[in-house]
């Protein structure tokens, strides 16, 4: 007996040092690619290092990151939000119909924010409130949303934006840097921060690990995500707004299909598809690595199609190499 | 007469667990034995061996005259072994027909599925072993009870020559109970040999012809029903003295802390009173089923009781969630540690601090260091083993796991402290350091339920017991008055003990 009092050993706080933890991770091996990616566009084309060019090929990607960092914590907690794409659709219909009442640009700003949270709110009722699965869901409110833009438009499209409203696709910050490549780094920092160093992101990563422990362990489960819910929602309304300012215009096909770019880079960003880990940082080198791919082809005028696929090959080659690498580990130690 | 499978000398170690030595079963043709033992006695493992998913360390199985050896699950099954469990194996998208001839299904000339034939054949199962619905209809729209009958045609559609029940009446309704007696009756009549595993005495001395009883991993007894007692059988089961090794304090014990009164759900719970005092540690009895991790589920606001009222410390509270119990100063250890207990896949440190992060947090951002010190304060308490404190929890031991589970909810610094089958599946050392804890935070003051289905750690550690069955308090005794023969009495609901009896 007594157990408890006699040896009170010692158990370290950590076996490796930050560097060793560093060298190890994905994000490690998404430095590499990056890199690499970076070394072999300069090599390829002259223009990829024309800071201006730079600048505009950020625009492939930042819309889309902008949802990914809120998808991110999504897909950690175990859920998954595939509606994001049509609720760029109907947000961005509302305001190109408040344009065509002759809304100014604040109200445009605060109808799209405000229908990203709305149909966010609708999701997160119907998941955490019924308690349905996620996944079907949003693959629901994906048709509904998008259905409703196509109600409203038909095949018209709304423009005759203000021009203040161009500013936020269109603007700049300060010298290179536009508006939405800022937007970007302050999201990433804010979601860096909300899911590493708060009591809140630690709650998101126990959720997708065990829910119902969670549960048990006085997490308010619902509670957070329905959070998730909205904030996907959130981001998806600001990726409207920024969107509908750089092209000037609303058509119900906007951003059609972006919701499985945007899941294609929180997963190639190392976030486990089934919930449980994953990192911000990881998220921001998938949307860098995803945007010079992009751009790269671009300046080489490889057509879209290639890309996609070249996307796609990109995913399933990083998800697939840990695994055989491992494979072969074990099977060398036996 | 000779019988159809005998097992002789049979040992089989787990890490850290010796779960069965030198132990010896017999099963005659035509004849039901009845395998009595309490949690933990070893009759599951034995199970396991005798349907060829556990492979003993040493002993013989025989079958007939031959020895024999069964490798895999598929061995026994051709060696004629069937088991019918509680929770019955089938698959409840396939048809009845299907489940009962998956694996052997008959084959027309193409060699496929002969289906005419397999619904008639599923069909005459059936009527043989009672039961009357159509064979095509999907498992899945059939109560448990005319589950278990699939599972008995399927038993007899391997042509089983051993058929074992374990706990088959747990799900049952009474007149249910009576058509699977009947049953069992048709079987011995067909010459098949039983083997009955029940916590029931009644079902027992009903059906059973013969019986062997199992007390930690060892035989202790066996011989044929109609010359036995149940007295002999309960003194059997539990006949060993327990005090010596459980480190119990005498406490002096205080104030009631936790009063609860009233507390009832509608299908789970009626009629549950009790007070607990400061120091106290008070257990729960019962069998798998009575109601009592359910009962302390709805403590912590997981289940929602339909009426009753708790005080704490004179004030009384309604609790929701587990985030208000565990605000309130309840906290409660589940009993399932893989699934609502150990977050695995998350660090050690991580796990403890969980439900603490209020605490260890400033203004909801988060404080490692504060973090890593309350881990390591509650971890070495618990004597946890491990290398760091940010190893991944599912790399642990089991019971280092539940160290660190336990170690969760006491860096919550709860005033009540719930431990659900606190060492249930942990080998002996990490049940010592656990024993020794509880005893250890009594002393302090605080005031612990702990619900155990083993009597041993029920009679050691316990300063009053309340005894549960079917969802209702059954029985209350003083640490004086306990005797294992009580406790196995009021659980088992053999001569009822009077409700309130010395509370």
């Amino acid at each position: 007996m007594a157990h408890a009092q006699l040896s009170p050993r010692t158990i370290p706080d950590r076996l490796q040092g930050r560097s060793a933890r560093l060298l190890k991770s994905w994000e490690a091996l998404l430095v590499v690619v990056a890199t690499a990616i970076f070394l072999g566009n300069s090599l390829a084309s002259p223009y990829f290092l024309d800071p201006w060019n730079l600048s505009d090929a950020t625009f492939n990607f930042t819309e889309k990151a902008m949802i990914a960092f809120a998808m991110a914590l999504v897909i950690i907690s175990g859920e998954i939000d595939l509606s994001v794409a049509s609720i760029i659709a109907l947000a961005s219909t509302a305001m190109g119909y408040a344009v065509q009442l002759g809304l100014d640009t604040p109200a445009l700003v605060a109808i799209g924010l405000g229908v990203g949270l709305v149909c966010g709110a609708v999701n997160g009722l119907l998941i955490t409130g019924l308690g349905l699965p996620s996944i079907v869901v949003t693959i629901g409110t994906m048709s509904l949303f998008r259905g409703l833009s196509f109600i409203v438009l038909g095949d018209q499209a709304f423009t005759g934006y203000p021009e203040s409203f161009a500013w936020f696709g269109q603007g700049y910050v300060w010298w290179v840097f536009s508006f939405e490549f800022t937007l970007f780094v302050l999201l990433a920092v804010i979601y860096g921060v909300l899911l590493h160093k708060t009591n809140f992101g630690r709650a998101v990563y126990a959720i997708g690990n065990n829910q119902t422990a969670a549960l048990f362990s006085g997490v308010r489960v619902a509670r957070v995500k329905f959070a998730l819910f909205l904030m996907t929602g959130l981001m998806a309304g600001l990726a409207s707004i920024c969107l509908t300012s750089r092209l000037g215009s609303t058509r119900p096909s906007i951003a059609l299909g972006w919701e499985l770019e945007v899941v294609t880079m929180v997963v190639l960003g190392g976030v486990n598809i089934l919930g449980g880990s994953g990192t911000i940082p990881g998220v921001v080198l998938a949307a860098l690595i995803m945007g010079m791919v992009t751009f790269g082809f671009g300046l080489l005028n490889v057509p879209g199609i290639v890309m996609s696929i070249f996307i796609g090959l990109l995913l399933i080659s990083v998800i697939a190499l840990p695994i055989l690498w491992q494979r072969a580990r074990r099977r060398l130690s036996q | 007469m000779k019988p159809a499978i005998a097992l002789e000398g049979i040992s089989k170690s787990f890490p850290g667990v010796r779960a069965l030595s030198e132990v010896s079963l017999t099963l005659y043709p035509g004849s039901v034995t009845a395998l009595i033992g309490e949690n933990g006695a070893g009759k599951s493992t034995l199970v396991k061996i005798l349907t060829g998913i556990y492979q003993p360390d040493s002993g013989v199985i025989r079958v007939g005259e031959t020895e024999t050896a069964f490798p895999t699950a598929l061995s026994a099954a051709r060696a004629g072994v069937t088991a019918i469990h509680q929770e019955t194996v089938l698959f409840d998208e396939l048809s009845v027909a299907e489940n009962i001839f998956l694996g052997h299904a008959p084959r027309n000339r193409f060699g496929l599925i002969d289906w005419k034939k397999l619904n008639a054949d599923a069909a005459a199962l059936l009527n043989r072993a009672g039961a009357d619905f159509d064979p095509t209809i999907r498992l899945r729209d059939l109560g448990i009870a005319r589950k278990h009958l699939v599972a008995i045609a399927r038993a007899l559609s391997v042509d089983a020559r051993v058929v074992i029940m374990d706990e088959p009446t747990a799900a049952l309704s009474h007149k249910e109970i009576h058509e699977l007696y009947a049953l069992i009756e048709r079987l011995k009549a067909d010459g098949k040999a039983i083997l009955f595993i029940s916590h029931k005495f009644d079902e027992i001395f009903r059906i059973a012809d013969r019986y062997t009883v199992f007390r930690d991993g060892t035989m202790v007894g066996e011989g044929v029903i109609a010359d036995v007692r149940q007295d002999d059988l309960v003194r059997m089961m539990v006949g060993r003295s327990v005090d010596s090794v459980y480190p119990k304090k005498e406490v002096g014990i205080g104030e009631p802390v936790l009063t609860v009164s009233g507390y009832r759900h509608p299908t789970e719970f009626e009629d549950i009173n009790f007070e607990l005092r400061r120091g106290e540690i008070l257990g729960f009895y019962g069998l798998v089923g009575a109601g009592r991790s359910e009962f302390m589920q709805s403590l912590i606001g997981i289940t929602r009781p339909s009426a009753g009222a708790i005080r704490l410390d004179g004030e009384v509270l309604v609790i929701r969630s587990p985030a208000e119990a565990i605000r309130a100063g309840i906290v409660y250890v589940p009993e399932e540690r893989g699934r609502q207990g150990a977050i695995i896949g998350m660090p050690i440190f991580q796990n403890v601090t969980l439900p603490s992060l209020s605490h260890t947090s400033r203004t909801g951002f988060l404080r490692l260091a504060n973090e890593f010190a309350l881990a390591r304060e509650y971890t070495s308490r618990l004597d946890l083993r491990a290398a760091s404190l940010d190893q991944d929890v599912g790399t642990l031991s089991g019971g280092n796991q539940q160290k660190v589970v336990i170690a969760k909810w006491l860096a919550t610094k709860p005033k009540v402290i719930i431990l659900d089958e606190p060492t249930k599946g942990i080998d002996i050392g990490s049940k010592a350091a656990v024993h020794a804890f509880m005893s250890e935070l009594a002393a302090q003051g605080l005031s612990v339920i702990m619900v155990s289905s083993e009597i041993p750690e029920i009679m050691g550690m316990s300063d009053r017991v309340i005894v549960m069955r079917e969802g209702r308090i059954a029985g209350r005794f003083e640490r004086s008055e306990l005797t294992a023969e009580k406790l196995v009495r009021a659980a088992a609901g053999i001569e009822a003990q009077p409700e309130g009896r010395a509370a």
